[in-house]
């Protein structure tokens, strides 16, 4: 092949790596100053020490407000699966007077910049006097942003389930429960499985409403990073950002394999 | 992981049928509702009109900082939109926030096009590659973009050393800095709905071009990319949206009053300043023009089943 | 481009294809004369699509030529070339109406009386009135006519269809068979048809190329191939064929005479020696009325019993188990009431030995 053509042949491919490079950049600067022997400025690089990753709990704050985060995290994934789930299945199963305003409801909140959604409730908290503002005003807050992105992941695999499979379910004497927990359930959980993963991705990273809700008390993560920002990030903040790098890669590479298997076996 | 925002369509809907187990079923979806749209109302409608009220209050006389009363003043909206800083802020936001839209899908659309009808068995690879960003903190990535684009920094340095810039020459912090951290933020959510619509494409439907005369231009304008509209669409609003409320990049990468987004003023007036009545006035603005142009693009794009 | 006046012939000329260590296309030498109708017929995987791809310009050969008359297209760009298709599942684009999708090769060439071309094919094809809906708004039906009338309108030198019938349902595909052959010689364009279903490609082409494993197997007219397959595989692929297992004796005439485990038996003339298989259609064997009388002088006679009989209308289809185990299928027409023989009758079967052919011992 002469290099034109091999050229145009690739340019996309050579494209996809740059990009893709471009994308990763400032996520491998992330990693490495995880290992800096940077004392309380992390921003220049001093040398290198596993000091940050043996001493994790060593700069104060940065586990509580990992903990922070968990809890919260997996409180508003279950919450908002729960009730974005059922929301998806009433749009995906029935038709009822109303769709189109319960569409434009889940639509809204995805329509709305953070800082508009921190700031109204900030101004209803604000109104009630002040009280909820802290976790639990984080906690409602992060349900009501992750329930329209659930709705959507989760309604979209509902649309692709083919309706025959419910009709032969009750064709082979299943009832209305057994045909939805044996059949339709099944099919649809790993949409709910990656609307719960996605849930629980914008919570944990969510900064802007959280900031606004957290009152003076409540510190997550991204706030703790956020706040220390003036004094300096310890290079324990990168070591954090860098285990739940690879916990998430890890988690979504077994996820694609598995699926990869399933469809080799199912081939053959 | 799914593109947030893709047209769905309605197959696979049931009627609702008038069997005796009809009345039950009737209430069925109401049932199934309810919980999670009380939710949305009481936590996303209610904090809106509040929002709402707040922008029209007013100190209470002789009272203390923060201590305001309802009014129902409208004219706050005037006396707090015709301050410079604060539209200048606005007008700001929006032209950042545009200005990244348009750049990340210059980045993204040819990058989604390589994954989806180029990269082969790479696929499944590239996608996670391009979601891994994020699973890394937001301010991380972007005080990370600080040291790349930093005085000591690799880009920097790296031009200076070609001679090609001076020796006090600065990327960071600047508009361009600001600009070019909203691109790179955002670029997963616009290559994302890009990709699935171009993973969708019968790329019969290109060769039935070519074969018609097209060329590979040709084909593209005229049918890959009308076919792949509601990609770009959800990608140009998951980007635009977010990032004209953002604040993280313009504090981090821009850092002075010239680069300031109205996020940050929003935040200041409301949790340094207890201005309450001018932040919401302005975040009631930013909602509304936002939500305005939304419902004005997605018309004009014609995809109106994404709603 | 070809101007109309140069010979418009379509030649292959020893093109290969080749994935990998897979001959997709093994060599394949084909001439197309201008105007005609061809099929290139063959099960899923033998080669045909991918001879029709690099045709169309959309694969690119490994080696060989494709020409028009003189003129070598091999590696011209699909957009081109003097070529269109008619794609399987029609590849309409779902974002034009009819007559943008009809006018879209017109428009990439700016040519000029463009709205009355498109109206005239439209009429051609009988859609006129649904000019202006949206192809997901037609019956399958119509959306093939359209398909159709996208490339017809741009006058190509060689048309090319695949599998254009295959999305529809039987009797549509009848209807279309006939409204394909029609508008063919009413526009007088090369056709060159691929498809895997033996009758469509019968029932309109001139000429048919059978492909199996990247190679043509036989060529010729349809009645031609019918009549006088030269292998196994086009015996059995165009139609239901019985072979019986012999061994050459000798000529006899025109005839050449062939050992059978069944008995001696005659086929014409042939050039094959040793062992032959010899062939005969089901519907050209016949019953005899009893086993003495009824047969011609000179038929090829076998004996056996009824095992099957099923009545399918225009005949009844047994299956007779000869003397030596083997089963071979008879079609009876249907010109008698009621059925000539039932499961477990002893039959005499004839046929005149010019019905039989001999192919190649497996």
């Amino acid at each position: 092949m002469t290099m034109k053509r091999w050229l145009s042949h690739s340019v996309f491919r050579i494209y996809a790596v740059f990009a893709v490079a471009y994308l990763l950049l400032p996520v491998g600067y992330t990693l490495a100053f995880s290992f800096n022997n940077g004392g309380r400025s992390n921003l220049v690089w001093h040398g290198f020490t596993f000091d940050a990753w043996t001493h994790l709990c060593d700069a104060p704050g940065v586990c509580e407000s990992v903990q922070n985060s968990l809890l919260v995290g997996v409180l508003s994934t279950l919450i908002a699966t729960v009730l974005g789930t059922m929301i998806a299945f009433a749009l995906g199963r029935y038709l009822f007077v109303g769709r189109s305003f319960t569409n434009l409801l889940i639509f809204l909140p995805m329509a709305t910049p953070e800082v508009v959604l921190g700031s109204s409730l900030l101004a209803l908290f604000l109104n009630l006097g002040g009280g909820l503002l802290g976790f639990p005003g984080v906690l409602l807050a992060h349900v009501m942003f992750c329930i329209s992105f659930v709705v959507v992941t989760v309604k979209a695999r509902v649309a692709t389930l083919d309706p025959k499979l419910e009709e032969a379910a009750r064709d082979l004497y299943a009832n209305e429960l057994q045909t939805f927990w044996k059949v339709t359930f099944p099919l649809v959980l790993p949409g709910i499985a990656s609307a719960a993963l996605l849930a629980f991705a914008l919570s944990f990273d969510d900064f802007i409403i959280t900031y606004f809700n957290a009152g003076s008390n409540f510190q997550t993560f991204p706030v703790f990073v956020w706040t220390s920002n003036q004094r300096g990030i310890p290079p324990q903040a990168n070591v954090i950002a860098s285990l739940m790098f690879f916990v998430a890669l890890a988690a979504v590479i077994i996820a694609q394999v598995n699926s990869a298997r399933k469809a080799k076996a199912l081939a053959k | 992981m799914n593109a947030p925002v893709v047209p769905v369509p309605a197959a696979g809907v049931q009627a609702v049928r008038s069997t005796k187990a009809g009345t039950r079923r009737r209430w069925t979806p109401y049932l199934l509702l309810l919980p999670g749209l009380l939710w949305l109302g009481i936590f996303f409608i209610i904090p809106l009109a509040s929002l709402l009220m707040q922008s029209l209050q007013t100190p209470v006389p002789n009272g203390l900082a923060g201590q305001f009363q309802q009014t129902w003043r409208f004219q706050n909206y005037i006396d707090t939109l015709s301050q410079p800083n604060f539209y200048n802020a606005m007008i700001r936001s929006f032209t950042y926030s545009f200005i990244a839209t348009v750049l990340a899908l210059l980045i993204a659309y040819p990058l989604a096009y390589a994954i989806a009808l180029r990269a082969g068995r790479a696929k499944p690879l590239l996608l996670v590659l391009v979601v891994a960003p994020f699973f890394v903190s937001f301010i991380l990535r972007t005080i990370a973009w600080k040291q790349v684009l930093g005085a000591e920094g690799p880009v920097v340095s790296t031009l200076q050393a070609l001679h090609l810039v001076q020796q006090n020459f600065t990327i960071y912090p600047s508009s361009a800095a600001v600009i070019a951290g909203l691109t790179y933020n955002f670029l997963p959510f616009m290559t994302l709905p890009i990709f699935a619509s171009l993973d969708r494409l019968d790329t019969r439907l290109v060769e039935a071009a070519n074969d018609l005369y097209a060329g590979n231009l040709v084909a593209f304008r005229k049918v890959t990319l009308p076919l792949t509209m509601p990609g770009v669409v959800a990608g140009t609003l998951l980007t635009f949206i977010p990032a004209s409320g953002d604040y993280i990049n313009s504090e981090l990468l821009g850092g002075s009053v010239n680069t300031t987004m109205i996020g940050k003023v929003i935040d200041s007036r409301f949790l340094v300043l207890s201005d309450y009545p001018a932040a919401s006035v302005l975040s009631f603005t930013l909602m509304s023009i936002i939500l305005a142009a939304v419902w004005l693009y997605v018309r004009k794009a014609g995809t109106e089943e994404l709603v | 481009m070809a101007s109309p006046q140069t010979n418009g012939d379509l030649w292959l000329k020893d093109l290969t294809k080749t994935f990998g260590d897979f001959a997709a296309v093994d060599h394949i030498d084909l001439h197309i004369p201008q105007g005609s109708f061809f099929a290139l017929l063959g099960p899923s995987g033998c080669g045909k699509t991918t001879t029709l791809r690099m045709i169309a310009g959309l694969e690119e050969p490994t080696s060989g030529k494709v020409l028009i008359g003189d003129l070598d297209i091999t590696y011209a760009k699909a957009y081109d070339r003097p070529v269109n298709t008619v794609f399987q599942n029609y590849a309409l684009f779902p974002h034009m109406d009819i007559f943008e999708n009809i006018a879209f090769g017109l428009r990439r060439r700016n040519v000029s009386d463009l709205d009355k071309k498109v109206k005239d094919v439209l009429e051609l094809i009988q859609l006129s009135h649904l000019a202006r809906r949206k192809p997901a708004q037609l019956s399958g039906g119509q959306q093939q006519r359209v398909a159709l009338a996208r490339a017809i309108v741009n006058q190509p030198a060689v048309l090319l269809l695949d599998e254009p019938l295959g999305a529809l349902d039987l009797k549509l595909r009848r209807e279309m068979q006939v409204e394909l052959k029609r508008i063919q010689m009413e526009v007088g364009l090369t056709f060159i048809h691929v498809t895997h279903d033996q009758e469509e490609a019968m029932s309109m082409a001139d000429t048919i190329a059978v492909m199996n494993n990247g190679v043509v197997e036989q060529l010729g007219a349809p009645l031609d191939l019918y009549e006088r397959p030269a292998t196994q595989f086009v015996a059995s692929f165009l139609g239901q064929t019985n072979t019986l297992q012999g061994t050459v004796v000798g000529p006899d005439g025109d005839f050449t005479v062939v050992d059978t485990a069944c008995g001696r038996l005659r086929l014409p003339r042939t050039e094959l020696t040793g062992s032959v298989a010899l062939g005969v259609r089901p519907e050209k064997i016949e019953f005899a009325q009893t086993a003495v009388s009824g047969v011609p002088d000179g038929a090829n006679v076998v004996e056996g019993v009824v095992t099957d009989a099923s009545f399918i209308g225009v005949s009844t289809q047994y299956i007779v188990r000869l003397r030596n185990e083997q089963e071979i299928a008879v079609f009876e027409q249907n010109l008698l009431f009621g059925r000539r023989a039932l499961v477990g009758d002893q039959v005499t079967l004839f046929w005149d030995p010019r019905h039989s052919f001999a192919l190649a011992a497996q």
